[in-house]
């Protein structure tokens, strides 16, 4: 995960204010408000419909919001076209021009600048040199593989020096070994240049390692604001815990101020609970959150579950716990140096413990988890 | 964090992007589109319909001569003729090609090349030339009139026949293309389950070419009952609508009937291609992209029973094709035999001589030029302007339009219009502008929806890349979309150049001494008698044509090594 190395603070770089995108009858942004800093990588992470790449392509004038404000660098920008704003754009295909060579597609946006020839000769060569392809200058796209042609791609958004680099999908139409290693190119690249950077991705693991921060968003709206450490520990919502990380969703009632009972057990929990006592919430703890060494049996939030079932997953087990055969069963992640320790088995009970600071408690919707 | 900012009731106003240059640009592009298409379409129909209401004076008359056309047997029965012929022709035709093309696409015979290129030479003839060649073969002194069994060929058969020859080209193009996608995935599974060969033809293979069957059959039945040349030559006292048109208007100098009965005209073929689209729409994409492509396995009954079928189909397309070149090298049919060229003297049989060949040459080549130039841009601006709906809308439905209206209607409609008082445009009357003019909207809708295809294969995020880079849409389109559609491009300037080359219902009204056409001479020298000019004509321009087209496809292939360099790995 990487180092939150860039604090948002002094003046945002963009500004969104109260963005509203309807296609007829259907919002696909409902006041969208959300400030991105200089420097920033930022992921809009949420699923498919939930108004992403729509908020990517109103910052980038393509299709322009209903109503609501975009400034940039202290400009309004709401109005303007997409070629009076100051971007550079990666797509999910690439768009590289098919008929021209790598060099002309990196060159493209110099050559009607009237950049002298020599010069644009030689910033294409940089910029291919800053993605890792120096080589490749005469070759055409369809001889590229497809990680290569991205880069291409990157180096075309770049070549204008643009204040703010969009990425749409940029790494989801590529395999998975290629995509693990442009993300870390992707993330060195922007260490670099230090461009104010959007990327838009479902995948949560793109945006984990990669964002400063992650937007999460949800059927038009923000669910969540922060970085993946925020995001990850402090889901604000259901939605949040459950797109990001696997999360184990427990239906609970409140009974006092910090406490909750599930099931027949009452279990205390770090934050203020809203609701008062006698409403229902969901409880949500991560599996990798449940502690199963070194329990004591008086300790808070311990009780004895038994082991349904285990599933072997490599450097971890995933296993299921019942309590009191009652469904849900609870899905805990145990390293496999303690499923060795503690000769965890299919059948055997044992205690486990729900650590208060680590349980999370969200007001229960009809249909959420 | 988010500057959540405190909800207040009044939110922002609509936003309203400010338009760029290339928005202006586009803008004021289809505005010109549809300017342009009103003066060549939709204000002469216009014209037409209005003309349909009045008397010889101009006066208004209502249905007058609505009430007159239909109360007259004489004219009324053209009704019924047309689309007798019509529907028997398609009646015919659709088997024929299906099987024709299913051979093409889905069988191991030999020679499929060549039986596709020789099926698709009528294209390159003016729709006269197998009318011509059934005169020779069956008239009144063909060597086959034996054949006839005292019948005549002048007459519904002839028709029929001719148009058969003619139509079964354009049915096998649609046909040959919707069989030429299949899913192999389909047929194994089929297998699998231990399906019947002909129940899997039922099953699999005519559902998925349904859609190109039902398309097939509404444009054979349109391409009739639009037709003139044919009924014209071999009709004899056989009346379809498209004669009496011409008859009214040449003949009786009756523009007023002319106007009504080329508004019967226009319901037809109006209803044919308002049903088509409707039924299009239904299709969805039988091909998923993961769809493995079907390659026949030879089967030597089946391939061998499709040989001999396509041999015979096709041989009979060649005795037509051949009969009419013969017959335009014999001296005097059927007393002299001997081979001459003196047909090919063109200024003994008519005044305009070589002359109106060259017109059509020249006619032919402005409108491939200026055409292709109208219906690219314009099918580029419509793809690719950013807003202003309605202008789209309006400019996609006037571009849809010309497939529904028959030659000779718009023919007619040109004379009313252009010839009016008062019209500012009339100047272009009885000039080589209004013959090209009218043969770039006759053939517009076609063009139109190939450029269409083409553009719609393009990445729709290229423009947004260029805005990006601040390049104008101007620029992408030169460097960028025109050179990727370059085979499209090429396919519109041939079409556009054949269908001028080789038509004759569109011009029929409009040419004037100076500017007469080779397929119009055709009819003017069958008429006079000299039936082997006529064929000698008809030959020249099907070797104009096909000489354009192997031109064609060799630039094809040389822009396929060159320029296309960047289509290959």
């Amino acid at each position: 995960m990487p180092e939150n190395n860039v604090k948002p603070s002094g003046a945002p770089y963009l500004r969104i204010e109260r963005l509203t995108k309807q296609f007829g009858a259907f919002a696909a942004l409902k006041d969208i408000s959300l400030d991105i800093y200089p420097g920033e990588f930022v992921c809009f992470l949420g699923p498919s419909g939930c108004g992403k790449t729509t908020l990517l392509r109103a910052i980038a004038g393509l299709d322009i919001q209903t109503s609501g404000r975009i400034f940039q660098a202290d400009k309004d920008i709401s109005a303007l076209p997409a070629s009076g704003r100051d971007f550079g754009i990666v797509f999910q295909s690439y768009a590289l021009f098919p008929n021209l060579t790598v060099a002309a597609n990196v060159g493209y946006g110099l050559v009607s600048h009237g950049v002298p020839k020599v010069e644009i000769a030689n910033r294409v060569v940089d910029l291919l040199r800053l993605v890792g392809m120096p080589e490749s200058g005469r070759k055409y796209p369809a001889q590229l593989s497809g990680g290569q042609q991205q880069r291409v791609a990157v180096a075309r958004a770049l070549a204008l020096s643009p204040g703010l680099l969009l990425l749409d999908e940029p790494l989801s139409a590529l395999d998975a070994r290629v995509r693990a290693y442009l993300r870390i190119e992707i993330r060195r690249l922007h260490q670099r240049l230090g461009v104010t950077t959007i990327m838009v991705t479902h995948d949560q693991e793109e945006a984990l390692t990669m964002a400063d921060r992650i937007v999460v968003m949800n059927q038009g709206v923000i669910e969540q604001v922060g970085t993946p450490t925020e995001v990850y520990r402090k889901p604000a919502s259901a939605f949040v815990a459950d797109f990001v990380g696997t999360t184990n969703f427990l239906p609970a009632v409140v009974v006092g101020p910090g406490r909750v009972r599930f099931g027949k057990i009452d279990l205390a929990c770090e934050l203020d609970i809203r609701p008062g006592p006698g409403h229902d919430v969901t409880l949500a703890i991560r599996p990798e959150d449940v502690v199963v060494r070194n329990v004591v049996a008086t300790a808070a939030n311990t009780f004895t579950v038994r082991i349904a079932a285990i599933e072997f997953l490599g450097s971890f087990c995933r296993v299921e716990l019942s309590i009191d055969d009652a469904k849900p069963a609870l899905l805990a992640d145990f390293s496999i140096n303690v499923v060795r320790d503690l000769a965890i088995a299919e059948g055997k009970e044992m205690p486990i413990t729900l650590p208060p600071d680590r349980l999370r408690v969200f007001p229960r919707a009809p249909q959420e988890p | 964090m988010t500057s959540a900012a405190a909800p207040s009731a009044a939110s922002y106003p609509a936003t309203r992007r400010r338009l760029d240059r290339d928005d202006l640009l586009m803008r004021a592009g289809i505005c010109l589109l549809i300017g342009w298409m009103l003066v060549t379409l939709v204000l002469p129909l216009w014209w037409l319909l209005s003309k349909s209401f009045q008397n010889q004076n101009g006066d208004f008359v209502g249905l007058a001569n609505y009430v007159q056309y239909f109360s007259t047997p004489a004219l009324f029965a053209s009704v019924w003729n047309s689309l007798f012929i019509a529907f028997l022709s398609t009646a015919i035709v659709l088997p024929l090609a299906f099987v024709y093309a299913y051979a093409l696409q889905r069988s191991r015979m030999r020679w499929r090349g060549l039986f596709q290129a020789l099926a698709l030479i009528p294209i390159l003839a003016p729709s006269l030339l197998p009318a011509i060649s059934l005169i020779y073969l069956f008239g009144n002194q063909g060597f086959l009139k034996g054949l006839m069994f005292g019948g005549t060929i002048y007459g519904p058969i002839g028709i029929v026949i001719s148009q058969v020859f003619y139509c079964f080209p354009h049915a096998l193009m649609i046909l040959v293309a919707s069989l030429s996608m299949a899913d192999a995935r389909l047929y194994e599974a089929a297998d699998a389950l231990g399906a019947y060969k002909t129940r899997v033809f039922f099953t699999v293979t005519l559902p998925g070419a349904k859609y190109g069957v039902i398309s097939a059959g509404f444009v054979i039945f349109t391409l009739v009952i639009t037709d003139f040349g044919i009924a014209k030559v071999i009709g004899g006292r056989f009346n379809v609508l498209a004669t009496d048109i011409f008859k009214q208007v040449i003949g009786q100098q009756n523009f007023e009937m002319g106007a009504v009965v080329g508004f019967v005209l226009l319901l037809p073929a109006v209803f044919a291609f308002a049903a088509d689209r409707i039924i299009q729409r239904r299709q969805v994409a039988l091909l998923s992209a993961r769809a493995v492509p079907l390659i026949p396995k030879p089967a030597p009954r089946r391939d061998w029973s499709l040989f001999a079928f396509c041999a015979v189909v096709g041989g009979l397309i060649f005795a037509i094709l051949a009969m009419a070149a013969w017959a335009s090298f014999v001296t005097r049919w059927p007393y002299n035999l001997a081979l001459t060229l003196k047909n090919y003297a063109f200024g003994d049989f008519d005044t305009n001589g070589w002359d109106a060949y060259w017109n059509s040459v020249v006619m032919a080549s402005w409108t491939a030029v200026i055409g292709t130039f109208v219906v690219f841009l314009g099918a580029y601006l419509l793809e690719k302007t950013r807003g202003f709906a309605w202008g789209r809308g309006v400019a996609q439905f006037m571009a849809m339009l010309p497939m529904a209206v028959p030659g000779l209607v718009i023919g007619l409609a040109y004379i009313f219009f252009f010839n009016a008082k008062g019209n500012p445009l009339g100047f272009i009357y009885a000039t080589m502008i209004i013959l090209v003019v009218n043969s770039v909207t006759h053939f517009y809708t076609v063009s139109h929806l190939t450029a269409t295809a083409a553009l719609k294969q393009l990445d729709a995020e290229f423009e947004a890349v260029s805005a990006s880079l601040k390049v104008s849409l101007l620029r992408t389109m030169a460097r960028v979309t025109v050179p990727i559609c370059m085979p499209a491009v090429l396919d519109i300037t041939i079409y556009l150049f054949v269908n001028a080359m080789t038509t004759v219902s569109a011009v029929i009204f409009l040419y004037s001494t100076n500017t007469k056409l080779a397929a119009v001479t055709i009819i003017n020298m069958d008429e006079s008698g000299f039936t082997a000019a006529a064929a000698a004509m008809a030959m020249a321009i099907v070797a104009t044509s096909a000489a354009v087209k192997i031109a064609h496809v060799l630039l094809t292939r040389r822009l396929d090594r060159t320029t296309q360099a960047w289509r290959r790995r």
